[in-house]
């Protein structure tokens, strides 16, 4: 087992490499020298040629490459162009708020998945099982921003029973566990809840239809287990795969997440990305998703290594 | 499959001609109602959006500062109008252009790009398919949403960036089926049978790879549309796609947000535009899916 985590970690660390490769590309993408958004419009060549050395920008790429690997590996992205904040502060603020947001939508999309997916999976082609993958259909063909937006519409605008946008009362930037800042979570995790809960509902009914026609099931009901011992059996084996595409749904939900935190205004990763765009702020930009991509790295490891753990059967080289 | 299709085709003649691999796809499609009616939507969309010029009302640029947010029904406005008096049928059917364009754009030239290298790769095999596939891990390591907004972000707004943007995302997703798929044909009896009887690589790859991957491809990428059209919309939504006057459904929505309060029907019609289209695509493609008979 240690040396299967070990092996892991080591076929990791090249992506990692290859993530920071690609966030520090980004910047280099970009139109233009990465500092004209922030320069004066009369600013002369040589305050200009000075900025670029104050930054590292007249340096060679693999060079500056380096040097930024470097300093992130210390854990310093960098300052913001925009606030002239480390840009490390302001992304682990908001990824804290996009945690929260995002785990409570996966609670809530594991829940309902794995109910419909069991009722699917136990009675296949039943009025359930349709009623089941409509809803699975549906989850994953909405336009998320869209749901959102009719939310809002219908709970806030129409029926004025929750707040529309923030995270808590008075433009609370910092999500609390209390009854306030609870209403205004509702929508935003609902809303966020119906990908994974799609996905998970296909994956479950999938997992359940295939383990009740294995051998197994049948010698348990030949042996005269009860159903509800069945399904406890039922429940072990599809377990490991579930849970899995829960830990890896989190990891997209933080990722994606942008588009719900804008319709929301849930100050949020995504929501600082979107100010980075719009403000050019490029090491904000680059820091908020290398922090994010290195997220949805690490969550890959675990949800590997615990799957692993789990059902020793899918051991991978 | 194709295979099984030819050797059918060499026993005698029989009394009723044969149909063939596509032939007996296409049967099952017909088969099927809920592909049926996704594809039935899907045409029609398709078919509003092209020939918009001729069966939109208005002028869907043209406003009115006095006819701003009508509900729909209005006499003059089926829809309703939107923030600066358009007029939203019309708007709805021209904003079909540039939704399907951009939604469905990036998934043919991933489709392109990306069976390329993922055949190549997996025809190869060797170090070459290492280091292609490790590279492509590399862009797996990115939620899609995150890497399409982080590239269209750094690039900046634009239709053009925006079909980069998903191109780039989908290349990588699209590869990896290819690869994965070509890896399993390539150690067929019947590759080697050829290979052994002087077939060179070209001929191979053209006469019994590409017969044989093709279509799982194709259905891989075909169910990637829904997701694209979200996307790409999406895209514009946050500003980063279509730029205003265009009229684009992603775009109409973000310019339409601050009248929910007025007009919430009129202010949610072009996310219900990206739903129909993207779930219909959904549809479809499963039913493609089971018809070709390809396992996931």
């Amino acid at each position: 087992m240690l040396l299967y985590i070990l092996k892991r970690i080591v076929y990791v660390a090249p992506v990692a490499l290859g993530v920071s490769l690609v966030c520090f590309m980004l910047v280099h993408l970009a139109p233009g020298d990465p500092l004209t958004a922030i320069m004066p419009v009369d600013a002369t060549a040589e305050q200009q040629a000075e900025m670029r050395t104050i930054y590292g920008f007249d340096r060679p790429l693999p060079v500056q490459f380096g040097i930024w690997l470097g300093k992130v590996l210390t854990g310093d992205l960098g300052v913001s162009i925009a606030t002239g904040r480390p840009v490390l502060g302001e992304v682990a603020r908001a990824v804290k708020n996009s945690l929260i947001l995002a785990a409570v939508a996966t609670l809530i999309g594991f829940a309902l998945g794995s109910f419909f997916g069991f009722v699917a999976g136990y009675f296949r082609n039943s009025v359930m099982d349709r009623l089941a993958s409509a809803v699975s259909v549906l989850g994953v063909s909405v336009p998320h921003y869209w749901l959102g937006m009719v939310m809002v519409i219908i709970f806030s605008a129409q029926l004025n029973w929750l707040p529309p946008t923030g995270a808590g009362p008075g433009g609370s930037a910092d999500w609390r566990p209390d009854f306030e800042h609870l209403r205004y979570i509702i929508l935003p995790a609902i809303t966020m809840s119906v990908i994974p809960m799609g996905i998970i509902a296909r994956t479950v009914r999938a997992l359940v239809a295939d383990i009740l026609s294995q051998e197994f099931v049948q010698a348990l009901r030949a042996k005269g287990l009860g159903e509800w011992g069945v399904f406890k059996h039922v429940v072990t084996n599809a377990a490991p795969t579930a849970l899995a595409v829960m830990g890896l749904q989190l990891g997209y939900l933080l990722g994606g997440s942008i588009l719900i935190e804008t319709v929301f205004a849930w100050p949020g990763a995504g929501f600082l990305l979107n100010a980075a765009i719009f403000q050019r702020d490029l090491p904000l930009l680059q820091g908020t998703i290398l922090v994010l991509a290195m997220f949805f790295v690490s969550l890959n490891l675990i949800v590997d290594v615990a799957q692993t753990a789990l059902d020793p059967r899918i051991q991978r080289a | 499959m194709a295979a099984i299709a030819d050797s059918v085709a060499l026993e005698p003649a029989p009394t009723k001609p044969s149909r063939g691999y596509w032939g007996s796809v296409l049967q099952r499609l017909r088969r099927d109602p809920v592909a049926m009616v996704a594809l039935g939507v899907i045409l029609l969309i398709v078919l509003a959006a092209v020939f918009a010029p001729w069966i939109a009302p208005a002028d869907p640029f043209k406003g009115s500062m006095i006819r701003r947010l009508r509900p729909i029904g209005t006499p003059g406005y089926p829809l309703g109008s939107d923030e600066l008096g358009r007029d939203m049928l019309s708007r709805l059917l021209y904003g079909g252009r540039l939704s399907l364009f951009l939604g469905v754009m990036p998934v043919i030239l991933a489709f392109g790009i990306g069976s390329t290298i993922g055949i190549v790769a997996g025809y190869l095999g060797g170090w070459i398919n290492t280091v292609t596939m490790r590279t492509i891990d590399v862009f797996f390591a990115f939620p899609s949403v995150l890497l399409a907004i982080a590239l269209s972000g750094a690039l900046g707004a634009g239709i053009l960036n925006s079909i980069v943007s998903l191109t780039v995302v989908f290349v990588p997703q699209i590869a990896r089926v290819a690869e994965s798929v070509t890896t399993q044909i390539r150690t067929r009896d019947y590759v080697e049978a050829a290979r052994i009887s002087g077939a060179g690589g070209f001929t191979i790859v053209r006469v019994h790879v590409l017969g044989n991957v093709l279509g799982p491809i194709f259905v891989y990428a075909t169910s990637l549309i829904s997701v694209s059209m979200i996307l790409a919309s999406g895209l514009s939504f946050l500003g980063l796609g279509v730029r205003p006057p265009e009229p684009e459904w992603g775009l109409m929505l973000n310019t339409l947000r601050t009248a929910i309060y007025n007009q919430p029907l009129v202010a949610a019609l072009p996310g219900a535009m990206i739903f129909l289209t993207s779930i219909s695509f959904n549809l479809f493609s499963d039913g493609l899916r089971s018809a070709m008979e390809v396992r996931q």
